[in-house]
This record gives C-alpha cells, sequence and structure tokens, in this order.
C-alpha cells in the first residue's frame, strides 16, 4: 500500500469519527483519535521527505477516484509526491501533531473538544490534498477546504459577535482571492485545454509572448493567467490588501493560530506560486507584481506590528510580514529560498505562537502585552522557547559559522533580491532590509514586554478576574475590547508606583503535554536552517527538487556573488532593531509614549493598521448592504411589483370591477386559457 | 427498450396514490402518499439502472396514437432520466417534510402532492409537444393549490403572482407551438429537435418559448413571484417549488430553445447573459439584507438559476453539462435548506431570522447538517454546488471573460449572505428563550436531511454517476448548436496564435522557463 494514501485520509476518517461521535464519544477517544492519526500521518511522512533529500525517491502519482469529466475538461482526485509536496507534507504533519498535542493541554478547560480536534484533522487533511494535487482544481478543492476549516476554528467560539464577524470576514476575503484563482483556472484551461499540472506546466514556456483577451484589452496570456492565479494567493497568504483577515483571525484559539495561520494554510499561496514557477517565469510582469506585492506587505505588515499591544496580533502581523519575504524571493526567482522560508517559518512561527498560547495561558487570557512584564522567572520553559523562536525570526547568525533558522532563510532572501539586479529587486531588497529591522524590533518589544520589566499584571481585567473568582474559568473571558482601550498609550508605563503590580496573581508553567511542543519546535527553530540549508539553497542542489519548482543555479550564483556589506546588512539591521527595542522598553521606558506623542498622526495611521478596515468598510461592506436593500425596494418591490403582476391586477379592477372574481375565480381561467388553446390545436390537427 | 411500460406506471403510481388519498381522507392519507412516492422512487432506480449508457437517444419510448396526431408519446434520455430521478427522490422528503406540519385537509393536500408527482414525471418524459404543454402548465395547477389553500398569510396574493406571471408564458408558448406544429407538421418532440426552422421564424419561436421559460426559471426581471410564493408555501412546496419546477424553465432550454432554434438562442445569448449577470449580483445583494429566510434563500435561488441559464447559452460542453449539474445540485441543496427553514420553523412558527441564534448549542446535529447544505450552496468544492458551479462559469469563461468575471463574484457574495444567515441562525448567543429550548432533529427529521446530505457529498466526489448518462446527449446537443456558435457570440477571442514567432524571439529573454 503506499503510505501517502495513509498520510492524507487518516486524518479525514479521525475528523469524522471525532466529529460525528462528539460528545457521545467523549473528550479522550476523540482526542486520541485525531491525535493518533497525526502521530501516524506525521511518521510517515518524513522518511518520504527524507529519501527526497537523499536522492533516492521519484516523483510519483497516486490515483484516488475519477471525479469529472466533461468534455476536454477532466480532472480526477490523485495524490502527487514529489520534491516540493514532500517538504510541505513534513512541514503540515509535524506542526499539526504537535499543535494537536498541545492543544490537549490548552483546551482542558473547554466543554466541545471533540468539535475543535475534528476540525483541526479535518484541516490537516484538507492542507494535505492541497499539497498533492496534481491538477488545479484539486489544488482549488484543498484551497478551499482549508478555507472551511479556518472559517470554522476562528469560530469556534461562536458565541462571541467578534470571532463570527472574524470567521465570515476571514472567508469572504478569501473568496475574492478565490475569484482570481477560478478565473486563472478558466484562463488556463481555455489556453492548455487542460488542468493538469503537469501538463501545463510543461506546455507554459511555448506560450510565451502569446497574447489573450481578456475584459476587452488584449494581453499577454501567462501575465493574465499568472496574475489572476496570484490574486487566490494573496487571498490565502493575507498579501497587501487581502491581507485584513488574517489579524482578525487570532480570535480563534491559539493552537489554531500557531497552525493554519502561521504554518500551514497562510503559506499555501506560496507553495502555490512555486508548485507553478514554470508558469510564473515565463513572465516577467507576473513576476515583478509578486515581487512588488510581497516587497510592499512584508514592509506594510512590519510598520503595523511594531504598534500593536495584542500579543497575538503582533505575531500575526509578523506572519502577514514573513509571507511578504516568501513572495518576493519567489519574484525575484529564488523559489528554493522561498520554500526554505516557508520550511523554516513553520517552525519558529508556530513556536512563537504555541509560545505566545503558553504566556496567555499563564496569564489567564490576558493578551494584552502592557498587563505582562517580568514573566522571565515565572513561566522559564515558555520564556526559553520564545528566546529560541525570537532569536530564529529575527534572525540572528554568523556568516559561515551557524545561525538560527531564520538566519540562513531570510538572509538568502534578501541577498536573492539584491542580486537580481533589478529596480524591483532593489526595492524589495530595501523593504526586506527595513522590515527586518521592524521585526527585530518588536521580536524584542514583545520579549521586553513580556519577560522582563516589572509586573503590570495587577491592571488587567482577566488577572482580576482570576485573583477574585479563580473557578471563573470559562472561555467567555475570552471577550476582549481589542480596540478601545488601546489608545491610551501613556499608562501602560504608569504601573507599579504603589505597589508590586502582581495584584497578587501567580502565573504558572503550561502542563508539559504543551511544552513538549514547544521544545521541539525549539529545536526546529534553532537547528532546521543549519541542517537543511545545504538542501534547499546551495550551488547545484537543484537534484534535490528534481525540477519541482524552478531552481535556477544563476540565481544561487547572484546570491554568492553580492557585496558583502549586503551579507552583513541583515545582521546590522537585527543588532539595531535589538538594541531599539532594548532601549525603548527596558532602559528608558519612557521613550515610547514621548515617541507616540510626537508622531501622534503617523502612529495612529500605522497603529489603525494603515485604516483598511475603515476603508473596506466605506467601499465595500456599507454600499453592499445599501444596495441590497435599494434593489429590493426600490427594483423589486418599486418597480418591478408595482408595474407588473400588481400594476396588471390595478388595471384589471380599473377595467371591469372584477378584481375579486380574477382573485378568486383565476385558477379557473387559466385551466380555461389552456383548454381553449388545446381544443384550437387538436380541432387544426383534425381539421388539417 | 419496448416492453414493460415503467414510465406510464410511474405516471400512474402517484395518480393512483392521490386518488387513494381522496378517497381515504385525513386517516391514512400520509401512509398512502409514503408508500406511492416510495413505489415511484424504487421504479426510479429501477429505470436508472436499466438506462442504458451509450444506448440509444431516446430509451423506454413509448408511444400509442391517441386521436387525430396526438399521442401517448413517452420517453427519455439522459437529461430527463436525472430530472425524474431527481423528482422522484425528492418527493417521499416532502411528504415526510408534512408529516407532522400539515392539519388541515390532508386528503387532499397528499392528493395535491401525488397529482404533482405524475406532472412532473410527465414533463420531462412526454415527447409529444401537446402532451409536454399539458403536464407543464397543469403541473403548476397543484402548485397553486397548494400555495393558496396550506400557504401562510398572504398566500393569495403570492399565488395571483405566480398565476400572472405564469399565464403571460404560457399564452405565448402555446400559440409558438401551433404554429411549429403547422410548419413542421409533426408534435414529436425528437423530431422537432432535428428540425430546422427558418432563421425568421425562430426569433419569434424562441422568443415565445423564452418568455414562458425566463418565468418559469426564473430570470430576472420576472423573478418577483418565487419569493413570494416560497414565503407563503408550506415547506414541502417550497421544497418541490425550488428543487422540481424551477428545473422545468432549464429543462425547457434544454429541450426545446437551444436545439430546435439554435440561430435564434445565439442571437439572444447577449439577453440572456445580460440578465444573467444582473441577477447574480442584484439577486445576491437583496438576499444580504432579507430578514426573512425563505426569502433570503429564494433570492439565492434567482442567483443560482443564473449560473444555470449561462451555462446553457455558453454553447459548449462544459456550459451545459454544469449548467445540468447546478440544477441537480439546486434540487437538492435549495430542497435541503427550505427543509431546514422547516424544521425549525416547525418549532418556533416563525421565519423571522433574528428570532433565532446559537442553535449550535441546543441543536448541534441541525447545526451540522444547516452547515453542509450552507457550503454546497456557497459551492464548496466536494460537494454539489462546485461540480455544476465550476463547468458552467468554465463553460462561460470560454465565451466571455467580462460575464464569467461577473457572475464569478456570485461566489464572493453567495458566501456573504449565506454565512450572513449561518451566523445569525446557528451562531452567537442563545437570544431568546424559545428558541433555546428548541429539541434537536428527531429520527423523522434525519431520515429526510441524511439522504440529501449523502446525495451532495456524492454528486461532489463522484459526479460521474450523474455526468455518465447525459454526456452523449449534452454532446449531441453541443453539435446540434456548433454551427449557430457564432464568431460575434464570443465577445473576447483567445489570442493562440502569435505563439510560435514569438516564442522564438523570447527565448533568450526567459531562458529559465526551460528547466
Amino acid at each position: 500500500m503506499n503510505s501517502i494514501l495513509f498520510i492524507v485520509f487518516v486524518p479525514l476518517l479521525a475528523a469524522v469519527v471525532a466529529g460525528l461521535g462528539n460528545k457521545q464519544l467523549g473528550n479522550v477517544p476523540a482526542k486520541v483519535i485525531t491525535t493518533g492519526s497525526l502521530a501516524i500521518s506525521c511518521l510517515l511522512s518524513w522518511p518520504i521527505f527524507l529519501s527526497f533529500l537523499s536522492g533516492s525517491a521519484e516523483a510519483s502519482v497516486t490515483p484516488v477516484l475519477q471525479w469529472v469529466q466533461s468534455g476536454t475538461m477532466a480532472f480526477d482526485w490523485a495524490l502527487r509526491v514529489d520534491s516540493l509536496t514532500a517538504v510541505m507534507l513534513v512541514v503540515i504533519t509535524s506542526v499539526s501533531f504537535l499543535v494537536h498535542l498541545y492543544s490537549w493541554g490548552y483546551m482542558s478547560e473547554e466543554p466541545d473538544q471533540p468539535r475543535f480536534f475534528a476540525y483541526l484533522s479535518l484541516f490537516t487533511f484538507a492542507m494535505l490534498m492541497l499539497v498533492t494535487a496534481d491538477n488545479l482544481v484539486q489544488m482549488f478543492f484543498g484551497w478551499e477546504g482549508v478555507g472551511l476549516a479556518s472559517y470554522l476554528l476562528i469560530g469556534f467560539w461562536f458565541r462571541k459577535p467578534s470571532a463570527c464577524a472574524a470567521a465570515i470576514k476571514a472567508f469572504v476575503v478569501n473568496r475574492v482571492g478565490d475569484l482570481g484563482f477560478m478565473l486563472g483556472i478558466f484562463g488556463t484551461y481555455l489556453v492548455f485545454d487542460t488542468v493538469s499540472i503537469p501538463e501545463i506546466l510543461a506546455a507554459a514556456p511555448s506560450m510565451a509572448g502569446s497574447t489573450i483577451g481578456f475584459l476587452g484589452y488584449r494581453l499577454d496570456t501567462m501575465t493574465v493567467l499568472c496574475v489572476l492565479l496570484f490574486i487566490g494567493a494573496m487571498g490565502k497568504s493575507a498579501q497587501l490588501g487581502l491581507h485584513t483577515w488574517l489579524p482578525d483571525a487570532m480570535e480563534g484559539p491559539t493552537p489554531v493560530s500557531a497552525l493554519i495561520h502561521a504554518a500551514t494554510m497562510v503559506t499555501a499561496g506560496v507553495f502555490m506560486v512555486c508548485r507553478l514557477s514554470p508558469m510564473f517565469v515565463v513572465s516577467p510582469t507576473a513576476l515583478g507584481f509578486v515581487t512588488f506585492i510581497g516587497a510592499a506587505t512584508c514592509f506594510f505588515a512590519a510598520t503595523v506590528g511594531t504598534t500593536q499591544w495584542d500579543i497575538k496580533r503582533v505575531i500575526a502581523y509578523s506572519t502577514c510580514s514573513q509571507l511578504g519575504y516568501m513572495f518576493f524571493a519567489a519574484g525575484v526567482g529564488a523559489f528554493g529560498s522561498a520554500m526554505f522560508h516557508l520550511f523554516t517559518h513553520a517552525f519558529f512561527k508556530a513556536l512563537l505562537f504555541l509560545g505566545a498560547g503558553s504566556v496567555i495561558h499563564a496569564m489567564h487570557h490576558e493578551q494584552d502585552m502592557r498587563y505582562y512584564g517580568a514573566l522571565r522567572k515565572e513561566i522559564p520553559i515558555t520564556f526559553w522557547a520564545m528566546m529560541m523562536g525570537t532569536l530564529a525570526i529575527t534572525g540572528v547568525g554568523i556568516v559561515d559559522v551557524f545561525g538560527f533558522a531564520g538566519f540562513y532563510s531570510k538572509d538568502s532572501i534578501l541577498e536573492a533580491a539584491y542580486g537580481a539586479g533589478t529596480e524591483l529587486g532593489g526595492f524589495a531588497f530595501w523593504c526586506g532590509i527595513t522590515a527586518a529591522l521592524m521585526t527585530s524590533f518588536y521580536s524584542w518589544r514583545l520579549v521586553f514586554l513580556t519577560f522582563y520589566g516589572q509586573p503590570r499584571w495587577a491592571a488587567s481585567e482577566h488577572i482580576q478576574h482570576a485573583v477574585h473568582d479563580s473557578h471563573d474559568h470559562g472561555h467567555d473571558d475570552h471577550a476582549h475590547a481589542h480596540d478601545h482601550a488601546h489608545d491610551d498609550h501613556g499608562h501602560a508605563h504608569d504601573h507599579g508606583a504603589s505597589h508590586d503590580g502582581t495584584g497578587g496573581y501567580h502565573p504558572h508553567e503550561s502542563p508539559w503535554v504543551m511544552l513538549v511542543p514547544l521544545i521541539v519546535l525549539s529545536l526546529g527553530a534553532v537547528l532546521a536552517g543549519y541542517v537543511f540549508h545545504h538542501a534547499f539553497i546551495s550551488e547545484g542542489t537543484g537534484e534535490f527538487w528534481q525540477g519541482s519548482l524552478v531552481f535556477a543555479e544563476h540565481t544561487i550564483h547572484a546570491m554568492h556573488a553580492v557585496p558583502t556589506w549586503v551579507k552583513w546588512a541583515p545582521f546590522t539591521v537585527m543588532a539595531l532593531g535589538f538594541a531599539t527595542a532594548w532601549y525603548a522598553y527596558l532602559k528608558n521606558p519612557s521613550l515610547p509614549a514621548a515617541f507616540v506623542e510626537q508622531l501622534g498622526v503617523i502612529h495612529q495611521f500605522v497603529f489603525r493598521k494603515w485604516y483598511f478596515d475603515e476603508l473596506y468598510a466605506f467601499l465595500f461592506v456599507r454600499p453592499a448592504f445599501w444596495f441590497g436593500r435599494v434593489f429590493w425596494k426600490q427594483g423589486d418591490v418599486g418597480i418591478i411589483d408595482r408595474f407588473g403582476p400588481n400594476g396588471a391586477a390595478w388595471v384589471v379592477a380599473q377595467g371591469a370591477r372584477v378584481a375579486q372574481r380574477v382573485q378568486s375565480g383565476y385558477l379557473y381561467s387559466y385551466a380555461l386559457v389552456m383548454l381553449i388553446g388545446l381544443v384550437m390545436g387538436i380541432s387544426y390537427v383534425v381539421v388539417r | 427498450m419496448s416492453g414493460f411500460p415503467i414510465l406510464t406506471l410511474m405516471l400512474l403510481v402517484p395518480l393512483a396514490g392521490a386518488v387513494g388519498c381522496l378517497v381515504s381522507g385525513d386517516r391514512g392519507a400520509r401512509q398512502i402518499a409514503l408508500v406511492a412516492t416510495l413505489i415511484d422512487l424504487a421504479l426510479g432506480a429501477v429505470l436508472w439502472s436499466g438506462y442504458q449508457i451509450g444506448g440509444p437517444q431516446w430509451q423506454f419510448v413509448e408511444h400509442v396514437p391517441l386521436f387525430a396526431g396526438f399521442s401517448w408519446a413517452l420517453g427519455i434520455d439522459g437529461i430527463a432520466l436525472l430530472l425524474i430521478l431527481l423528482s422522484v427522490f425528492l418527493m417521499p422528503i416532502c411528504i415526510g417534510a408534512s408529516w407532522e406540519a400539515v392539519t388541515k385537509r390532508v386528503g387532499e393536500y397528499y392528493a395535491a402532492f401525488l397529482l404533482m408527482e405524475t406532472l412532473m414525471i410527465g414533463v420531462f418524459a412526454a415527447q409529444d409537444l401537446y402532451l409536454f404543454y399539458i403536464m407543464f402548465e397543469a403541473g403548476l395547477i397543484p402548485m397553486y393549490l397548494i400555495i393558496g389553500i396550506w400557504g401562510g398569510q398572504d398566500r393569495i396574493y403570492a399565488s395571483y403572482k405566480f398565476f400572472l406571471y405564469t399565464l403571460l408564458g404560457s399564452v405565448l408558448m402555446l400559440i409558438a407551438m401551433l404554429w411549429m406544429a403547422h410548419e413542421a407538421g409533426t408534435t414529436d418532440i425528437p423530431t422537432l429537435m432535428a428540425y430546422d426552422f427558418a432563421p425568421t421564424a425562430q426569433t419569434w419561436l424562441f422568443l415565445a418559448f423564452f418568455a414562458s421559460f425566463a418565468v418559469k426559471m426564473p430570470m430576472w426581471p420576472v423573478h418577483t413571484w418565487l419569493p413570494d410564493a416560497h414565503v407563503q408555501a408550506p415547506t414541502a412546496g417550497s421544497v418541490i417549488l425550488a428543487g422540481v419546477l424551477l428545473k422545468m424553465g432549464g429543462y425547457g432550454f434544454i429541450r426545446f430553445s437551444l436545439p430546435m432554434f439554435p440561430e435564434a438562442s445565439a442571437q439572444f445569448s447577449g439577453l440572456v447573459f445580460a440578465l444573467s449577470m444582473i441577477a447574480v449580483v442584484v439577486t445576491s445583494l437583496i438576499a444580504l439584507v432579507q430578514h426573512d429566510m425563505k426569502k433570503l434563500i429564494a433570492y439565492s435561488s434567482v442567483a443560482h438559476m443564473a449560473i444555470v441559464t449561462i451555462g446553457l447559452f455558453a454553447f459548449n460542453v462544459q456550459g451545459l453539462e454544469g449548467a445540468m449539474i447546478v440544477m441537480l445540485s439546486h434540487g437538492l441543496v435549495s430542497g435541503a435548506l427550505f427543509l431546514c427553514v422547516g424544521i425549525i420553523y416547525d418549532r418556533l412558527h416563525t421565519r423571522e431570522i433574528d428570532r433565532y441564534g446559537g442553535l449550535s448549542i441546543n441543536m448541534p446535529r441541525y447545526a451540522l447538517f444547516f452547515l453542509l447544505f450552507t457550503m454546497a450552496s456557497i459551492g464548496l468544492p466536494g460537494t454539489s454546488g462546485f461540480v455544476g458551479e465550476f463547468l458552467s462559469l468554465g463553460g462561460i469563461y470560454q465565451v466571455s471573460s467580462w460575464v464569467a468575471l461577473v457572475c464569478t463574484t456570485g461566489i464572493i457574495l453567495g458566501a456573504a449572505y449565506m454565512l450572513y444567515l449561518y451566523r445569525r441562525v446557528a451562531f452567537g448567543e442563545q437570544q431568546h428563550a424559545d428558541a433555546a429550548a428548541m429539541t434537536d432533529l428527531t429520527p423523522r427529521e434525519l431520515a429526510m436531511v441524511v439522504p440529501l446530505a449523502l446525495a451532495v457529498l456524492w454528486m461532489g466526489v463522484y459526479p460521474e454517476s450523474f455526468l455518465a448518462p447525459m454526456r452523449a446527449d449534452i454532446a449531441a446537443l453541443d453539435a446540434r448548436v456548433a454551427r449557430a456558435k457564432p464568431a460575434g457570440d464570443a465577445k473576447v477571442t483567445p489570442g493562440k496564435p502569435v505563439v510560435h514567432d514569438a516564442a522564438h524571439a523570447q527565448h533568450g529573454a526567459a531562458p529559465e522557463g526551460a528547466h
């Protein structure tokens, strides 16, 4: 039997059993089944990855079932395994398994656990279908499947209005991207007469320079197709313009944020671009678009990340920013670097989220960093795990010696952007460097605010709840007004003058079932870059990819040929960001408030996430409802009905005053009309 | 093929049941109706298994000349087969949905339903023009009665509106049919499907039929009877209205308009596209602001039916097959959604969305099925909704990227209004004590929704079962209309020709594309 079948379908089976069994099944069996299924998938995935790493495996396709055959449009259920898929397999199954395990502890007070674990496993199944797709439509199936799971998990605490709103927003915004994806598939089918990925990729180069009519314009074929498909990627991977759902998605339980909104689902867009890289390289315009969007997102999200107070939102914007890196890496042709960053990022970002979850767990559901402080001693293992994650994301390392995971992948991306030698490459490089500076700043800011300084716990409502009513552990505590309370930055630092700031609360370290995943992921964050960078991005290792993505040796050469200052630039900005954060949040904590006061408008603009939500509400949401009401009341009722059926009734009533008879006797008149007609018809045939 | 007249039997069983229901009165009518519909379902299964894929185009043909050229002519192709299956599948579910809800004039109620089943099957099986017309128009009479007698508060207005709209179309269609019979000298539908009418005549004939089918579909702007009819109809009435009666319009386009008037169809495809685009956007936006659950789903039906019409007039295999699958899928899904509304209506006696909320807490099973049907309505891959929508939109993209773009926005708007509905019904806190006290699905209700859920997933995961029977018929239709597929019809022409020259020229510019 082919192990890939088990890897993909065992989680589905577990999801169905746990989901349908639900309360009747009980918490523990549901958790054992789902977590066990992921353990199986994970254990079966690593050998596949290692065999590709050693070069002993070949790409394969396992057919499952016929799906649709309509004319020449045919696509089946099938599982494709090649190097690119193998990378995704280990990322998905490993992180998913660890997140399942972690959730045993994190969700232990939750009454609705089987449902949660069923959703997690369902998500994993859909994600696996996405990465094993052999045709665009199955990829779209996985694409929408993860969207469904994401919707369900963001809205897991469905009693909370904010969670429901966030869930709908995530689904609908993603659908905007899906519009592009679907049109991209249609266009691809139109051009290539197939939706099979290998066939499309093989035929793509021959389409260079051809043009296609689109919306009345005549445009370069591959540019149209790639941009349409990339719009899908922008939605799923929360790129600038379609990113607004990701921060709100933090309404979901923290393990969900780690799995879906950091390590796996949001990277689907990057995976898609890499999978279709032979298409994208045919269109320099499309690649330029990818570069630009990636670079802009990476800069934009980093700016917002520096101002947020909610620990999960900081990490969410960080994710958004890191995805931008991956995209502009792909945009400059360094697909290997994009995948490598996806790989390392999965470990350290899942680690950061799970670590944040552990902090939130310790702080009784408080997520506002202004009420943290001095947690280093209280939750030491979490602290060290978060340190490893921070060292990895900020890219700490010495060139040619050793570095944490992000060091290898991020540096290679920046070098590739510089090495591309194009204007857009340069733009991406400078955006990336600036973002790296801000990444370092907000990451260390997070660490300092959370683990250093003085305790500021007493002011937190959650902590007060915990102290006063230690039995009230309901998840309603999550109902937390993020926005209105955050305007007053000054008071964050007015803490602890009169008392010790702990409010009598004692944070407790998380249980081992949560700490073990943290430790495992810490290992990944420390070592993933060092161990695997040869395989992913070194010269002459195109054979690892075996053509599953475009691996251009000349890009690697250009990366190595960049000037020394470029190689040291990431390290420099990292150190600078660290120093700034240290100065502003430890050495001189009154500085940020003063800074904010000086730059009121700019800070407000950034803190308000560049007003995207407000803009979209103004441009799309409110008009949609307004038009809906107008079309209904004025259109359907006011015009169509008024001059249509009601008007006819009025005419009849006026003309013959027989409204009463029409209303009660219409059935007979109808039957009569029909009968007369038939009599006419038949008598005609007879007479003829 | 000749031999056992199974189609006639399928028409007679419900008819006999209807008589039985009338005779037995309130006692026993339910049981008689259930048995009759189940027998028809079993016959439908026999029909399906007996249907030879790749066999003759018309199977199970029965031909009994009655008088003066008017004959009892029945026979089905794959398209009709699937729609008959949909009808016989939904009928027992409708009986189940009425089991406890209908308490007045029970015998007559079930008689009306069974009569309607006979007429619906008759519509899809008729091979004689006049026979079709009788079935097609008479099939609406039981529906008027169901709305007018067992409907809600404004049932008179709703059935009146229903009547007015359909009357206009029916008169024009009848006149057109008379002319056609005269012109072609036959009322045999298969013969007429191959008959070439003069293009000028086609224009008028097309418009006459269009008036009838567009109302049945319904297409914007002649759709306003549908929300009222749905809102006023009892649950089972809504299920059958959305499930089968709306499909008669689409069936009419496939059976009459396209094969009989291909030139005129091409000529008016621009009009159809325009109306469909408006329908998708406008009715989706209207659905977004509804407070009444049934109205919301009714408006969503109009939007979905627009996907059917663009698929039909795409003049290619994907569009036609997609349109058929959307019809079948919509029959199941919107039927199921109306059933879901009916289930909670039976408990709380209101369709007001705001009166519900938090049903996931006290009705978790209900919430699960409602979610599945919501997702199918949105067109989530893996459900039936996706397959049809995808093929249909893929078909239209080959004709016009503008139409495809506008109609594909339906996937965004559809997600918005359906999830907003789901959020208000199933999510959130329990706002009202009476809604919070509602019990979860009963075994009877489970027996209704589970088959629907399985069918929706089946059609989503392995649609081949449904595509295979109609493949040859769609191909034949595609070949029939191919000559009319005008160049001007495709507003956008893909520009492949430049490929070869440009590929050489570009070779040096994009070298990494090669490996």
